[in-house]
């Protein structure tokens, strides 16, 4: 492979990178928000798997 | 609701534990080898196969991929079973999973102590295991997915989420690093050059602790420390939200192996705040762990499973502490090459890795056979003897490593280094003394358990399949306003996906700019490719594993300069495939080894090291005086090359061996002139032109200004 400037030469390759960031945001955000949400009902039932 | 009766694979689960303990002794007596002979260096014989360039990677091999990943498909063929309401997806998927696996571990064995080594670390074995491990990981796949699939329990359990994690990364990690082009049945060429290379291994590298040291054995932590302890784990949120986070940030932090070397300042930082980010998952883990036994440890007074899983949790939380801070580049500064970094790998390969397995197989044996353990004594004393092991291990390692790099950094009044490298060395010496003492008292302890197991096991009558009751699953309807994790908890394949993206990420990003953006590789016009004669001895170099005690890379700080030279620069090593920058210094760096002693020292020194550097603790290489240097394999090699990228003129693999012999004879004609007689084919005078030639590339520009 040639050593060129590859990436500057995609048009609006910014948006690669803007995407990424969002997505990230975005998932970790959604993900505090549920577990901040979920009843203890739910999370009872989950732990105790192992121990059924 | 008509219950399902079926049974447990537990006979596929005793293999796997005595696989981990046949090979745990193994990997840990050649851990104990290996360091002996750093104060003892005659203990290698003038034996090829057992000097501690071709022991070391024995050893990290035994004890990762034998020890660690035979304790891995215990734990996950257990808890996998039990956590899903199922048995093995195929009963003969689980048993060629398992002989594929010890056959892959034989072969490495013996591979390795023949030195066919790509010398790239915890990446050694060659091509052809390479493809078997890739088959043999398929295998537990389907079966692992397959279980998954026709299981009784809709609930994925936080357990789960890591196995799953761990297979599809280690996946990811063994294919892209393990780019290599074959030259012969069993050497290959990485596929990657110089800082490219550097930056893959460690990517590779530090999630090889992440995903297969870490990750799996979190997963057996939540299932077999709530079965021990009889109790739920601390905080199911939490084991979501660290989950999460620790397989995003830990991909990203391989550069921080790197840092001070002539990989791109980007890449260094992104290494070290994802390292240090890295920490809050990590002590998720942690504190979720032991948390779990709050109001319970009066349980861990009675019971050895539980004492070893809180030092194990305990010495997790302490890496993933320390690991972070070295992660620090002033503390890094300090800590690279050093045995600090020993310390710190065995707090957590003792103490994290050793003792989960220890719990787990003292939790285990005794329900499998039905029958309590033989005696609860030995066991603690089992644990004692451990834990001072580790102590001992450790504690001379921390000295010397400080030792090591003050004395390294330290300059006289007059402004010139005070110590010369050989005596940072035998300063050390009584400190490699003692941890070989840490160590022996580990394996001792570990032989007492096997004792106890063997006692235990006699004692009771094995049940080689568990009977089980469970409801079959239900095809599930999404309902309203459930939970999204739930949902992903449900079905195995998205928990795949997903995990495999968000691995995926880090990766790419810090790899694709240094594939793509020319500015990241600055390329310069004095390096030329290795001659003919000089690859063969770099091959040398790589088969003996040289870089298992010589780094070849200058840090930009004062001390190196003065010691070594210049520092590296990223384009001196276009063309090493594998790069050999090294981890180390036992012995000194020699990235600019080139015309700092006349040819006769290098012959001298490798058929005696301590005739050229008394007390020095490297061992003889006397082979290679006495070999006859393998110029049939010339012609391939170079042309592998070639493919690779390295700019040889057109058809050079017929010149190569033409310009090798006229080169060799020009060495042995300088070794005649200081009484060194000797044929110029054999393999000494390979490796003499090679350590001739390094870093000499750039010295040439110097001169010119």
């Amino acid at each position: 492979m040639k050593f060129i400037y590859y990436i500057e030469k995609v048009s609006g390759v910014d948006v690669y990178g803007l995407f990424s960031l969002i997505l990230f945001l975005a998932f970790f955000t959604i993900m505090l928000i549920w577990v901040y949400k979920v009843k203890d009902k739910t999370i009872d039932e989950l732990k105790n798997i192992p121990l059924n | 609701m008509q219950l399902e009766k079926f049974y447990y694979d537990n006979k596929i689960v005793k293999y796997f534990g005595n696989a981990m303990l046949f090979w745990g002794v193994i990997g840990m007596l050649m851990g104990l080898y290996a360091a002996i002979q750093i104060y003892l260096p005659a203990s290698s014989f003038d034996f090829a196969p057992t000097t501690f360039g071709r022991i070391r990677p024995v050893h990290t091999n035994a004890i990762i991929f034998a020890f660690v990943g035979n304790s891995i498909f215990l734990g996950v063929y257990y808890s996998l079973q039990r956590l899903l309401k199922a048995r093995m997806f195929s009963d003969t998927l689980s048993w060629i999973h398992f002989w594929g696996w010890q056959l892959i571990i034989v072969s490495a064995a013996v591979t390795l102590f023949l030195g066919y080594t790509t010398g790239k670390e915890y990446a050694e074995l060659e091509w052809p295991i390479d493809i078997a491990i890739t088959l043999v990981w398929v295998v537990f796949g389907i079966n692992m997915f397959g279980t998954l699939i026709k299981r009784r329990e809709k609930h994925l359990y936080v357990a789960i989420w890591f196995f799953i994690a761990t297979w599809v990364t280690v996946a990811m990690l063994h294919i892209v690093n393990s780019f290599e082009i074959p030259v012969s049945f069993l050497k290959s060429y990485s596929w990657y050059a110089g800082v490219q290379d550097a930056l893959v291994q460690w990517w590779y590298g530090h999630n090889a602790v992440a995903f297969f040291l870490t990750t799996p054995i979190l997963g057996l932590m939540y299932y077999f420390l709530p079965k021990a302890a009889n109790r739920p784990v601390y905080s199911y949120r939490l084991s979501i939200i660290h989950f999460w986070s620790l397989i995003f940030l830990y991909i990203w932090a391989g550069p921080h192996h790197l840092l001070y070397t002539a990989l791109p300042e980007w890449a260094q930082s992104l290494g070290v705040v994802f390292s240090v980010m890295l920490i809050a998952p990590s002590w998720g883990g942690m504190l979720n762990g032991l948390f779990t036994l709050r109001g319970a440890w009066d349980k861990v007074r009675e019971d050895p499973v539980l004492k070893f899983f809180v030092v194990a949790i305990t010495c997790y939380g302490m890496a993933t502490f320390e690991g972070p801070l070295l992660s620090l580049k002033s503390v890094n500064a300090i800590a690279h090459y050093t045995d600090w970094i020993v310390a710190h790998v065995h707090i957590g390969g003792l103490g994290w890795n050793g003792f989960m397995a220890f719990g787990i197989m003292y939790y285990l044996i005794p329900k499998m056979f039905d029958t309590p353990l033989y005696s609860k004594k030995l066991a603690t004393n089992h644990f004692w003897l451990g834990t001072l092991g580790i102590v001992i291990y450790a504690l001379p390692m921390y000295w010397a490593g400080f030792e090591q790099a003050q004395m390294w950094k330290s300059f006289t009044e007059d402004g010139v280094l005070k110590y010369k490298f050989l005596e940072t060395v035998t300063n050390i010496v009584p400190l490699y003394i003692t941890r070989s003492v840490g160590g022996l008292l580990y394996i001792i302890g570990v032989f007492i358990m096997i004792y106890n197991l063997i006692k235990t096991a006699k004692a009771g009558n094995f049940i080689a399949n568990e009977a089980a009751e469970a409801a079959p699953l239900l095809k599930v309807q999404s309902q309203q306003g459930e939970y999204w994790h739930n949902v992903i908890e449900r079905k195995p394949l998205m928990m795949l996906l997903l995990s495999l993206i968000l691995v995926a990420i880090g990766g790419a990003i810090e790899f694709l700019p240094t594939f793509l953006v020319k500015s990241n590789i600055p390329t310069i016009e004095s390096v030329k490719p290795y001659t003919p004669l000089e690859l063969q001895g770099r091959d040398i170099y790589v088969r003996e594993g040289c870089y298992t005690c010589h780094s070849q890379m200058i840090r930009p700080f004062r001390d190196e300069v003065a010691r070594y030279g210049e520092y590296s620069k990223a384009g001196e090593f276009v063309y090493d495939h594998p790069f050999q920058w090294g981890s180390k210094r036992t012995g000194p760096d020699l990235a600019r080894e080139g015309g700092k002693y006349p040819d006769s020292w290098h012959y001298n020194h490798m058929l005696q090291p301590t005739s050229m550097s008394p007390g020095s603790i490297m061992p003889t290489y006397s082979w290679l005086l006495d070999d006859d240097l393998d110029t049939a394999s010339t012609p391939a090699k170079i042309r592998a090359m070639i493919t690779l990228g390295v700019p040889y003129p057109k058809n050079y693999d017929k010149q190569a061996n033409a310009d090798l012999m006229k080169q060799a004879d020009g060495i042995a004609v300088n070794l005649q002139k200081d009484k060194i007689k000797t044929p110029s084919n054999k393999e000494i005078i390979a490796v003499i032109a090679y350590l001739q030639r390094l870093g000499t590339d750039i010295k040439l520009e110097k001169k010119a200004d």
